[in-house]
Order: structure tokens, then C-alpha cells, then sequence
């Protein structure tokens, strides 16, 4: 999904609050935790030596419990926070060394914030609101407004454009919100905790709405949240933070499968892993692989008794086929199939009631590998 | 006992914080006579234009107008009352007094707010003069009235123009505490919104503080107004004129009646101002459009 430009480059970011921050950076101080730090010194470091990169196009999850660090380490991305020490740039350009002017100029081309408590302006409407930033940044009334007029239809509230954030339920204020983020058409959209405050059932209609947004048109989503199902659920990557630092950061396969350490596989014990985890790793090798050209040549007995089935390639390694037991020969086209990316969670049915071990074919139609019910369930025992 | 009672009033003449004071009022005196006489004639102009304006309609035209302002803003019930309520000072024969306090009222009101918000905006977004400003409202309030009025004749003497400064000293303090306040307590995520949206320091003045602090900012001119009336009664011993002047008379030929008819006119006036200017800070006023407003005026003709 992500091209892998960098979008935003944080490196060796840290924020201290207190008197004299900059004693926190001293080697003796780094090497104490946080309450260490916070008793010695009277500091509090809320962001510690983070180093990330975002890629444009993907969905980057800020994952913590509160008071992590990850609501400033956000606010440091926009420079509402000025960094201790360290550095975020934004498309190249470093935010803690623009002036004013170009900050503003940043922050009305470049990035949009969705708020947790939402923070909509309550004298104006709906309409009004989502037209807030196209105001600032001087477009003219007409066109602002039905650019917001837009931005709402696009997130389902097309007949409440004249209602004020008070008339509205908490879901409906937050599509203001999120409509407000969308009317400037931005290439990054940060999300403070933007669904923490909904309903189970309305959070997760905003999740897939945000997903759907994200497939019409790709943008850099830097996602905070202390909801891990959310984090796995719409997190193209995660960064996990305690304490400030940050734990791990990769894909929600790669923290739940390799966790890097104790804390983070503590963190994760309660995922779900089999909507997390996808079949292209827990494939097993065919035990028997004919190739086509081959097909006429060999014994129908060759094949092993164990996994029932040969799997038939080409030259290419491109899947044609399954030769069964019984000599019978099922193309590709017709046989059941699984792809790389599907979840086990979706593969479960379909695995438990075949004859036989199904192939899994990558996206370029080569054969991964075969996974069978017994395979599926091992997965499941040892993550 | 009798001892240190005669000691204490011995004590009581001007000391040497006193004899600096008095030295300053001097200097000013000798040397800054233009700069008192530009203030003279402004305010003087202001006040006389108000009253004059004031005076243009007669009786029977003005308070039917303020009547319907009232019920306009305020509700039908209240229209009624206070044309009731100024028909009595009509009645009492304390119409032009009134007008006059009415007049020196509004005067000092608009030069209280129009220096009092600039200085409540100025010292909610900068804490050290929010520093120095406290202090000085803190003496504004505190310090007897009556200790002002001294000075304020020394420099313009006695008249409209010394009642109206004293009064605008007097009432400013609401004013600056009131905005400072309501922009002071406009929630932080609205401010961070405004920034994260590429707000200059101008725009989040302009589009988010000031919209949030409105109903307090309203408040503040609401006790600014009460205030300004209070002070107007005191304003008439330095010859301010108008119900003042008519209360104080009572006061001194001990005529209750005459007295007790000032009180009354002015508690009328209160009554009329402190309502309106309330339903300028309901919240719902600044959210309608004019349009909106305009049909909201209609409809008090249309609807029974």
C-alpha cells in the first residue's frame, strides 16, 4: 500500500517538562527509567529518545497506554509541542526550526488533527466547522463552503449541515471532526485517540469508514490509540510506547509473532491472533510438487500418502493445479485456493471442511505452500 | 484610652506617601494642562453628544422605544414593566435627570469597555502583563471611591467631565477581570484545534477566543453598566448631575421623599439596563444571523 518514502522523520525526539529540561539528557539521566528520573530531578520525560519513520500512504498506529507519551510525541509532529531535543521532519522540512509563518503555512497545506474530545467550535455548525480551516487559510466563502459541504457528505452527514456540535451525537461530532481534517484535502492526518471517546459499535462504523476513506484515497495516517484491537485493526504498522520509549515498531504480525521482549508479548497476549496472523506464514512446504510439463511422465503414485494431493506448477512456479489421489486433476481456476494476505481467522472454514490440504498462492499467482486443518491449528498453539 | 485616641488623630495628617502624591498631582497640574484639556474636550463632546441624542425624542417617543427593545430582547412581560416603570419617572417629574445619568452612564461605559477589553485581551495572552494589571484593578475596586474624585476635580473640575473619568475608573475593573477570564478558560483543545489548523495568533483571537469567551466577555460589560450607574450618585457630589444630584439634595435638606423618589428613578434605570444588557450575553444572540434576528423582530407583530 506504501510507497517507502519517508513522510515524516522523527529522530532522537524527546520531550521533558520541568524546570531546566535539558538536564534529562545528560548519559546518567538517560540511563534512569522514568520514576527514577521524575524523583532525582523533579522532571518528567514524556517522550524519550524516539527515532521513527513514516512512510506516505500508510496507516502508523501510536499504540500506549496513557501517559506513554504518544498524545505529545503526536503534538510534536504539528509542533503544537516543541521538542527538548531531537527532531521531527515533516516532507523535509525540520518543525522545530520554522518560523511562524511557515509553521502556519505547514499546517494548513500538509497535516489535519482529528481531537478526542472531538473540540469542535460550538457557535458555529456543523457546515461552519468543517469549513474552519479552508477560513483560515483565506479561501474564499463560496468555495469553502462547499468544500465542507463535501468533506460532510463524505462522511455520511450531508443533512446536518446546519446543526450546531450541541445537536449532535458524539459519533456525528466526530465525522464533524473528521470532515473538518478531510475539507483541506491533507496529505497527513494525525489522529489524537479520534475514536477513544465513541461507542464499541459506533468506534468501530468510524473504523471502517476511516479504512474505506483510506482505499478512495491514500493518505499518511498517524493514529494514536490505546485500543489495541483498534491498533491491530487499522494499523498498517504499530509503534508500541510505555513510558516513553518505544518498545517495538512493525507490523501487527511482527509484534504479536517476534515480540522483541517480555513487555510487548504482555501487551499483546489478549490479541486476537488469528484475525492478525495470515496464512503465507504458516503455509507449509507441498511435500510432493509436480511440474506441469512433467505431469504425463510421472506415476500417479508418486505423490505423498501424507498430504493426499500434488500440487501442479509451472516453469514459473505459478500454481496450475492439484493432482489427487485418485489421478483426478483439479485446475486452478476451479479448486479451492487461498491468498497470501487472508487472515486464518477467514481461512478457518474453508481449511476444516476440504478433502484436502489447500494451496495458498501469493499475489504474482506463484505457490506458497499448502496448509491443511492440523497445520492451522498447530499455528494457533505456537505463536 | 483617651491618650492614644488623641495620639492616633494626631497621627492622621499627611504623610510622606501623601506628600508625594500631592507633589505629583502638582507637577501635573503645572505642567500637563494641554493633555487635560484634549481629555476635557473629548469626553465632554462624547457625553454631550449622548444626552443630546437622547434628548432629540420626547418622553412619550423614548420609552416606547425602550419598550420595544425590551420586548425584542428580553420578553413582553418585561416591556410592560418598564414602560410602567418609566412612566413613573415620568410621572415624578425626574425625566431630564434620567436622560442626563442615562447619558453620563453610557459615556463612561464606552470609554470603560473600549479601554477595559483591549487590556483584558492583552493580559489573558501575556501572563506578565496579566501581572501588572491585577494589582492595578485590585486598587481600582478597593480604593474609596470618594479618594478619586479629589484628583479628578484638581484636574477638570467639578462637572460632567470629572464625574464621567471617575466613573470609568470605577467601572473598568469588570470589564478587564471578565475578558480575561472568559478568554483564560476557553478550553485548550479548542486552542490546539485552532493551531493545528494553521491559525495565526490574529486569526486565533479573532476565530476562536473571542467567539468562546463572548458570553463572558457579555458579563463583564453587564457589571461594567451597574457599576458605571452606582458610581454615577457619588459622581453628583463633584457635580455629575442628573438623579445623583437629586438623591443628594434629599440627602442633605433631609427630604426622604425627594430622596427616596432619586432612589427609585435610579432603581428603575438599573432594572431596564441591567436586563437588556443580560440578553446581549444569552449565548443564543450571537449565534443568530441577521436575517434570523430581523424575523425573530417580526414575529413579536405577527404572532399574538
Amino acid at each position: 500500500m506504501s510507497d517507502m518514502t519517508p513522510q515524516i522523520n522523527i529522530d532522537k525526539l524527546w520531550k521533558v517538562f520541568g524546570e531546566h529540561p535539558e538536564r534529562a539528557l545528560d548519559d546518567l539521566c538517560q540511563s534512569m527509567d522514568a520514576e527514577e528520573l521524575n524523583a532525582r530531578t523533579g522532571l518528567k520525560a514524556a517522550v524519550r529518545d524516539v527515532t521513527l519513520s513514516i512512510s506516505s500512504g500508510e496507516i502508523f498506529v501510536v499504540m500506549g497506554l496513557s501517559g506513554s507519551g504518544k498524545s505529545t510525541l503526536l503534538r510534536m509532529i504539528n509542533g503544537l509541542i516543541l521538542p527538548t531535543a531531537g527532531e521531527v521532519t515533516v516532507e523535509g522540512k525540520p518543525i522545530s526550526q520554522l518560523a511562524a509563518a511557515e509553521l502556519q503555512k505547514l499546517r494548513s497545506n500538509k497535516m489535519a488533527m482529528v481531537f478526542q474530545s472531538f473540540a469542535l467550535f460550538p457557535q458555529r455548525t456543523a457546515l461552519e466547522n468543517a469549513a474552519f480551516g479552508l477560513e483560515v487559510a483565506g479561501v474564499p466563502r463560496q468555495k469553502r463552503l462547499e468544500k465542507a459541504r463535501e468533506a460532510l457528505e463524505r462522511v455520511g452527514l450531508g443533512k446536518d449541515l446546519d446543526r450546531l456540535p450541541q445537536q449532535l451525537s458524539g459519533g456525528m461530532q466526530q465525522r464533524v471532526g473528521l470532515a473538518r481534517a478531510l475539507a483541506l484535502d491533507p496529505p497527513i492526518l494525525l489522529m489524537d485517540e479520534a475514536f477513544s471517546a465513541l461507542d464499541p459499535l459506533i468506534r468501530r462504523e468510524m473504523q471502517e469508514q476511516l479504512l474505506e476513506l483510506q482505499a478512495e484515497s491514500p493518505r499518511t495516517i498517524v493514529f494514536i490509540s490505546h485500543d489495541l484491537d483498534e491498533a491491530v485493526r487499522l494499523g498498517d504498522r504499530i509503534a508500541l510506547m510505555k513510558e516513553g520509549k518505544v518498545l517495538q515498531c512493525g507490523t501487527p504480525r511482527e509484534l504479536l509473532c517476534k515480540p522483541a521482549n517480555e513487555q510487548v508479548r504482555h501487551f499483546f497476549q489478549d490479541v486476537d491472533a488469528a484475525s492478525v496472523i495470515t496464512v503465507d506464514t504458516v503455509a507449509e512446504s507441498p511435500a510432493c510438487v509436480i511440474n506441469q510439463a512433467e505431469l504425463l511422465l510421472q506415476q500417479t503414485d508418486q505423490y505423498s500418502k501424507a498430504q493426499k494431493i500434488a500440487c501442479i506448477i509451472d516453469e514459473n512456479n505459478v500454481f496450475k493445479g492439484v493432482l489427487q489421489q485418485n489421478g483426478e486433476i483439479i485446475p486452478a481456476e476451479k479448486g479451492p485456493a487461498l491468498t497470501a494476505e487472508t487472515t486464518i481467522r477467514d481461512a478457518m472454514e474453508l481449511v476444516a471442511n476440504a478433502p484436502y490440504p489447500i494451496p495458498v498462492i501469493g499475489s504474482d499467482q506463484r505457490l506458497i505452500g499448502v496448509i491443511s486443518p492440523r497445520r492451522l491449528l498447530r499455528s494457533m498453539i505456537l505463536r | 484610652m483617651k491618650y492614644v485616641i488623641c495620639q492616633v488623630f494626631a497621627t492622621v495628617s499627611t504623610g510622606p506617601v501623601g506628600e508625594g502624591m500631592t507633589k505629583t498631582v502638582e507637577w501635573l497640574l503645572n505642567h500637563a494642562q494641554p493633555v487635560f484639556l484634549v481629555i476635557d474636550h473629548a469626553i465632554n463632546g462624547l457625553a454631550g453628544a449622548i444626552e443630546q441624542i437622547l434628548t432629540v425624542p420626547a418622553p412619550w417617543l423614548l420609552a416606547p422605544l425602550i419598550a420595544i427593545l425590551a420586548a425584542w430582547r428580553v420578553s413582553l412581560s418585561f416591556a410592560i414593566l418598564s414602560l410602567l416603570g418609566l412612566n413613573l419617572v415620568l410621572f415624578m417629574g425626574l425625566w431630564q435627570p434620567m436622560i442626563s445619568t442615562l447619558a453620563l452612564v453610557i459615556a463612561a461605559s464606552i470609554l470603560a469597555l473600549l479601554i477595559g477589553i483591549p487590556i483584558g485581551i492583552f493580559s489573558a495572552r501575556r501572563q506578565h502583563i496579566w501581572a501588572i494589571t491585577r494589582p492595578v484593578l485590585d486598587l481600582m475596586q478597593t480604593m474609596p471611591a470618594f479618594v478619586y474624585l479629589i484628583p479628578a476635580v484638581m484636574f477638570f473640575g467639578t462637572g460632567r467631565v470629572p464625574s464621567t473619568i471617575a466613573t470609568l475608573i470605577f467601572s473598568m475593573p469588570p470589564v478587564v477581570r471578565l475578558t480575561y477570564l472568559g478568554i483564560r478558560q476557553v478550553p485548550i483543545d479548542l486552542i490546539e484545534a485552532g493551531r493545528a489548523f494553521g491559525c495565526s495568533e490574529r486569526q486565533l483571537l479573532w476565530k476562536v477566543q473571542l467567539p468562546n469567551a463572548l458570553p463572558t466577555l457579555m458579563a463583564g460589560v453587564n457589571q461594567t453598566i451597574m457599576l458605571a450607574l452606582s458610581m454615577v450618585v457619588i459622581a453628583s457630589m463633584i457635580g455629575g448631575g442628573g438623579l445623583g444630584d437629586v438623591v443628594l439634595r434629599g440627602i442633605q435638606q433631609l427630604d426622604v421623599g425627594l430622596g427616596f423618589e432619586g432612589g427609585l428613578a435610579v432603581v428603575i434605570l438599573a432594572v431596564i439596563l441591567d436586563r437588556l444588557t443580560q440578553s446581549l450575553a444569552a449565548s443564543n444572540f450571537s449565534r443568530k444571523s441577521l436575517p434570523q434576528r430581523f424575523k425573530a423582530f417580526t414575529n413579536l407583530w405577527t404572532s399574538s
